[in-house]
């Protein structure tokens, strides 16, 4: 069968003869998208999280066949060297990674979780389930779907809340 | 992962009245059939039928089966009207995991005991007639209410305890027509045919869960577990208390993590109704609720752990309202 | 290109350093906290781990576990799984691993996949043409077994318990001194097994090219995982190359070559394809290396003076038959504190429960904190404030060998930490409260031997005046590549982004690996060698002394001539060869790493769970070679030190020996909203007995100390002493009234 995919803005299409891949090994093993980390398969760390049709999901935990027609962003769309979003700038600067391997999935993660902040959602921390103020445990709260064995926790920490609170400015001053 | 066939269901009716297994998110059914504990012959992936909106029902709400759980829970209604439910989602699992999982999926989801992921152990959940490992087994997650000695697994969710608080109704349409099944009921004790987690029968689906009118007061969902975000409760109390002139004019109570289903008890909630709160008269309504209850040996803390919780939420639902 | 001109240094550290060399460099990136260079590769996917970059036709294998705990495996049902879609080849191949090598170990381990010793045992390779194929297949294997299950055993109760005699220590008369101590006290701790659950599971992908065999894996240790490689495939460790340019985590578990290396070699020799071996998660859990659980007795006593009579520090611990490795949980507590009276016990089980290796440092980490809460047992009983009855037991000299200290920087850690933290305000236990919440501060010593291995390491100054480190050195997340890159820049005066180090591969120069915080301190030292080799010879041809050649931002510099490197090189390559040895200075001094840990901890008095609020350390580990790297080191292994306080355990099934929570849904590793905000402070320091760079290990010292911290601040808070590790909220609770 044919799935057709929109993978950081370009249509790609799989010829799938077994219906059991899964989009992270779709995306790892068929389209050579490595960067979708494969941690534990079970939607156990978060390693492969992608964003579809603008949310993060993990990918280990979603057949490809089901995502046919969907728009997929991996970590490759993101940002790649020489011209990184904000969000990966500030994870280096914050050493929000040591081996890397949780990185992409946290990076993903964090960018679409910045969205659901946006549109006002509420997460277990926010009391009266009104619009959430980011605060440094509403991140830790919101990136607990993304575990990290280097225990990078307190710098992805700073990391996004950099990002959020303008790393655009930050990376200018870098640049500098 | 054994090989299945799949197809895309176009509407409920491609999918009702068949032996296909629907899936939606896939959070839990993939996980398991990966491991091999489940293993459909057929797929209908049912994440293209409809089935995924919100709307009013006279005073109370329709959630469709395919609502997502982040949807569920951000609903500017649900959060309005009842903060339980939303409460109750954002205590579980992650982020992502709630950007997938949907209404109906999650009251389907299996239990996490160990030894059903195993298939190198009896269990006769997985393996009906194959014993049961967990008893004497490592039983730290296990139930303390209604188990049997065929199986000792808890239903894991939190959104189902929620539901079962506010007397939501699953409806299901089934070869036979629709019919509507309170959620209290949706989920069985194990008894000896702990393979059936649910009330759920073949050729059923689930189209929606209804939400009757909002009931007010405190909602107070407490889940405690090992850590502090994305694990799995040891014992949860969903608790929504109204109070009017300094007693509790309407009390609603369930309790996730202590059995194979969301744990009701209604003699517990008719002990509390109208009296004026106490911690004399929450542990009686504690002591109700654990009639019966039994520990497995790693599990024993559970008891006095849902005693200790369930005073602590009546009193903070009842805290500054004499 | 011409040849390049050759030079070496080798270096055996017999005598402390009084050169100096990094004090007087000139381009000052040493020590600073420089981004990691390969950043932007990690952060955006591009950075290739061991199961990435498949060769084409890669096809894939999955192992088959054991679904027994002891005896043999009689037949196999080959012949149905041959007949499943896609399957290619069902090995059982008698080289293939029992359990992975232990670290340094340089052989292969005990091999066999046809007797079996542990539940989960890898007793088969399926290959098939796609993963989801392989993975069916395995998962329909069916093995018949002469089954033994009821002769092993399974928990440490029951298992006999050997002594060895290298092992054993005493000094004076502990039972004497206990008898007439003022205070003394005798108490037994219990750690449970643990997990490494590096992120990257372990993965291998083999190809082979006539009798030569490359592997892509994930290894912390090129040098002695080639040769463990060869030796389990009979062959020469010169026709073996093993590639690990990026290790997702390792923390120990990925020391020695393991099931999916041995394994994908054999497949893609019998196929002549390349073979893709990943560990499922499970997998990881069962059948590669655990921390072995310990029951610890210690026995500590003191004078009215709060001084030390004696130390007793008593272990037993577990591993599978014949294998030589046992947790080494005394380590530090011979020298750690005071007392004329010592003992030391070590005992090991033999249990058929997966093997037991290295984790995050071995020993300390798990005696240090069991050590620490009976401290401040002690301390408690005599009345004396926790952290000044640590300052009054610091010797002067290692109390058991009488070797002095190469440097001990204990009571600056703590004098300085405890400031830091605002130790002052720590009240009585039980004294503070907020709501339910009861409120602790503890604190705890972290100390960690320090080593040096063996090392080589090659530096290439090109002739456009940029270089290029070698080494066969990993980076599983330490920053390997960032302090490589700054000690060859500071030694050659270059810009970092004028260095490339090229690191993970076997063909390289032989490092040390990454293992016992030894990595940074011995590929380091070796770099710099390396690079004062090329340095001196930059001097010649500048015609002065080295000690008088300043080399900054690409110029050499000497009196008052000043010249570009490329002009100095005139077009040659200098390539440089350092090696470093251990010698007398590890032998005639006593080497450990420093620190002092604060806790601050809240326990729910409804529900026994205990959060941690804020936690501190100070560290004295020598020279600081990258600050940003070496914080994050710090803040990683002191988070290990909160998952192994309070949730991290190993639930083993006491009839089968299984661990039941293998996976991370049910083994608790921190998670984000687990984690306070971490102060580290690193004290200015240097040990000119441990290497050259007179730098020392980091990542596992942090990770010593912190449980205990934890677990001091919860009795604080409770007034209740939690001997049992991990303190989960059940345990908790049965102690709230």
């Amino acid at each position: 069968m044919d799935v057709t995919l929109t993978v950081n803005g370009a249509q790609r299409t799989l010829q799938l003869d077994d219906p059991r891949v899964s989009l992270l090994d779709a995306l790892r093993q068929r389209l050579d998208l490595t960067g979708t980390k494969k941690g534990c398969d079970h939607g156990q760390c978060g390693a492969c999280t992608v964003i579809v049709n603008g949310r993060r999901i993990n990918s280990c935990l979603s057949l490809a066949v089901m995502h046919d027609g969907d728009e997929i962003t991996t970590i490759e769309g993101i940002g790649q060297p020489g011209d990184l979003a904000p969000m990966q700038q500030a994870f280096i600067r914050h050493d929000g990674f040591q081996c890397g391997y949780c990185t992409p999935g946290q990076i993903m993660s964090a960018t679409a979780m910045l969205d659901e902040v946006r549109q006002g959602w509420p997460s277990q921390l926010s009391g009266d389930l009104g619009p959430a103020e980011l605060t440094d445990d509403e991140i830790r709260e919101r990136m607990s779907g993304n575990l990290c064995r280097c225990s990078c926790y307190p710098n992805i920490v700073d990391a996004i809340r950099d990002a959020a609170q303008g790393g655009d400015r930050a990376n200018a001053e870098d640049a500098a | 992962m054994k090989a299945f066939d799949y197809y895309r269901a176009e509407s409920p009716a491609d999918v009702i009245g068949t032996d296909a297994r629907p899936i939606a998110g896939g959070t839990n059914l993939l996980d398991l059939m990966k491991h091999q504990v489940e293993t459909p012959d057929r797929l209908a992936d049912v994440n293209h039928v409809g089935l995924d909106g919100i709307e009013r029902d006279g005073d109370g709400l329709r959630v469709g089966a395919l609502v997502r759980n982040s949807d569920l829970a951000a609903d500017p209604s649900v959060r309005e009207g009842w903060p339980l439910l939303s409460r109750a989602i954002l205590a579980g699992a992650s982020g992502q995991i709630r950007n997938r999982a949907t209404t109906g999926g999650n009251l389907m989801q299996r239990t996490r005991c160990y030894y059903f992921y195993d298939l190198d152990t009896p269990c006769n959940k997985r393996a009906p007639g194959s014993g049961c490992s967990a008893i004497g087994g490592v039983n730290r997650i296990h139930a303390i209410l209604g188990a049997s000695g065929d199986c000792i697994a808890t239903y894991p969710g939190d959104m189902a305890v929620a539901m079962s608080a506010l007397d939501a109704v699953v409806e299901v349409e089934g070869p036979n027509g629709r019919r509507e099944i309170a959620a209290t009921d949706f989920h069985r004790l194990p008894g000896d045919a702990p393979q059936r987690d649910n009330d759920l029968q073949p050729g059923e689906m689930i189209l929606s869960v209804r939400l009757p009118a909002p009931l007010g007061g405190k909602h107070i969902y407490r889940k405690v577990r090992d850590r502090r975000s994305y694990a799995f409760a040891l014992v949860s109390v969903a608790a929504v208390v109204v109070m009017d002139a300094g007693r509790m004019s309407t009390v609603r109570l369930a309790f996730g993590g202590v059995a194979h289903k969301p744990w009701r008890v209604p003699a517990a909630e008719a002990l509390l109704q109208g009296q004026a709160p106490s911690p004399d008269l929450f542990d009686r309504a504690a002591d109700a609720v654990l009639d019966g209850a039994t520990g497995q040996g790693h599990n024993d803390f559970k008891i006095p752990l849902l005693r200790r919780t369930l005073n602590a939420v009546l009193a903070e639902a009842t805290e500054g309202s004499k | 290109m011409s040849d390049p001109i050759e030079v070496s240094l080798t270096h055996r550290m017999n005598f402390p350093d009084k050169e100096d060399l990094l004090d007087r460099t000139a381009q000052g990136i040493l020590g600073t906290p420089m981004d990691r260079p390969e950043g932007p590769l990690k952060v955006s996917g591009t950075a290739t781990y061991a199961d990435e970059d498949h060769p084409p036709g890669t096809v894939y294998g999955w192992l088959v576990r054991s679904s027994i705990s002891k005896g043999w495996v009689t037949g196999f049902n080959t012949r149905d799984l041959r007949a499943m879609p896609g399957v290619l080849a069902v090995i059982r191949d008698k080289r293939m691993l029992r359990n992975p090598a232990q670290g340094q170990a340089s052989k292969a381990p005990y091999q066999g996949p046809a007797e079996i010793f542990y539940k989960g045992q890898p007793i088969a390779l399926v290959v098939a043409e796609t993963f989801e194929q392989a993975r069916d297949a395995a998962l329909n294997a069916r093995a018949d077994y002469d089954d033994r299950s009821a002769k092993g055993v399974f928990v440490p109760a029951e298992a006999k318990y050997e002594a060895p005699r290298s092992q054993q220590a005493s000094k004076g008369d502990l039972d004497e001194a206990m008898d007439e101590a003022a205070f003394a006290v005798d108490v037994e701790y219990h750690t449970p097994s643990m997990s490494h659950a590096a992120m990257e599971p372990h993965a291998a992908v083999a190809w082979w090219d006539g009798g030569h065999v490359t592997l892509r894996g994930s290894y912390q240790m090129l040098g002695s995982n080639k040769a463990e490689l060869a030796d389990a495939l009979g062959i020469s460790p010169r026709n073996v190359r093993i590639l690990s340019p990026y290790v997702g985590g390792g923390f120990g578990s990925k020391l020695g070559i393991s099931h999916e290396g041995v394994a994908a070699a054999i497949a893609a020799q019998k196929l002549g394809r390349p073979v893709a071996v990943a560990l499922h998660r499970r997998q990881q859990f069962e059948t590669t290396h655990r921390r072995s659980e310990s029951r610890q007795r210690i026995r500590l006593s003191c004078g009215a003076d709060g001084r030390m009579t004696g130390v007793g520090h008593d272990a037993w611990v577990s591993n599978l038959p014949a294998e030589s490795f046992s947790e080494p949980v005394t380590q530090a507590t011979p020298f750690t504190y005071d007392g004329e009276n010592r003992q030391i016990g070590h005992h090991v089980g033999r249990l058929n429960i997966t093997c037991a290796g290295s984790m995050r440092a071995p020993g300390e980490a798990i005696g240090v904190p069991v050590t620490e809460a009976a401290m401040d047992e002690l301390a408690q009983a005599a009345g004396i404030d926790p952290v000044e009855f640590r300052l009054r037991n610091i010797p002067e000299k290692d109390p058991s060998s009488g070797r002095p200290f190469s440097s001990n920087r204990l009571a600056d850690c703590l004098t300085r930490g405890a400031e830091s933290f605002g130790w002052k305000d720590r009240r009585e236990n039980g004294a503070r409260r907020e709501g339910e919440w009861l409120i602790g501060m503890g604190v705890a010593s972290a100390i960690r031997v320090n080593m040096l291995v063996p090392s080589t390491a090659r530096v290439i100054l090109l002739p456009d005046g940029t270089a290029r480190v070698e080494t066969d050195m990993t980076d599983i997340g330490t920053g390997s590549y960032s302090i490589l890159t700054q000690i060859a820049a500071e030694v050659l005066g270059l810009p970092a982004d004028r260095v490339t180090t090229v690191l993970g591969d076997s063909d390289l120069p032989q490092s040390s690996g990454s293992g016992g915080s030894f990595g940074a301190a011995s590929s380091g030292s070796s770099v710099m060698l390396a690079a004062k080799a090329v340095r001196e010879k930059l001097a010649k041809r500048m015609d002065c002394d080295p000690d008088d050649l300043t080399l900054k931002d690409g110029y050499a510099i000497a009196e008052n001539r000043r010249r570009t490197l490329a002009e100095v090189l005139e077009g040659d390559t200098l390539q440089g060869t350092g090696t470093i040895k251990k010698g007398l200075t590890s032998v005639d001094h006593q080497q450990a790493c420093w620190g002092a840990q604060f806790a601050e901890v809240a326990v729910s008095t409804v529900t026994g769970e205990v959060h941690v609020r804020r936690l501190a350390a100070t560290f004295a580990c020598g020279r600081i070679l990258n600050a940003k790297t070496a914080r994050s080191q710090c803040i990683g292994g002191m988070i290990f030190g909160i998952g192994q306080a309070l949730h991290e355990e190993i639930s083993t099934d006491a009839r089968d020996g299984s661990f039941v929570n293998r996976d991370l849904a049910e083994y608790h590793v921190p998670a984000n909203l687990d984690v306070p905000h971490i102060d580290i402070e690193f004290l200015n320091d240097r040990d000119p007995y441990a290497n050259p760079m007179q730098a020392k290990g980091i990542g596992e010292l942090a990770c010593c100390g912190t449980a205990g911290a934890i677990v001091n601040a919860i009795a604080n808070a409770t007034g209740e002493r939690f001997r049992s590790f991990p303190v989960t909220l059940d345990k908790v609770l049965e102690r709230l009234g």
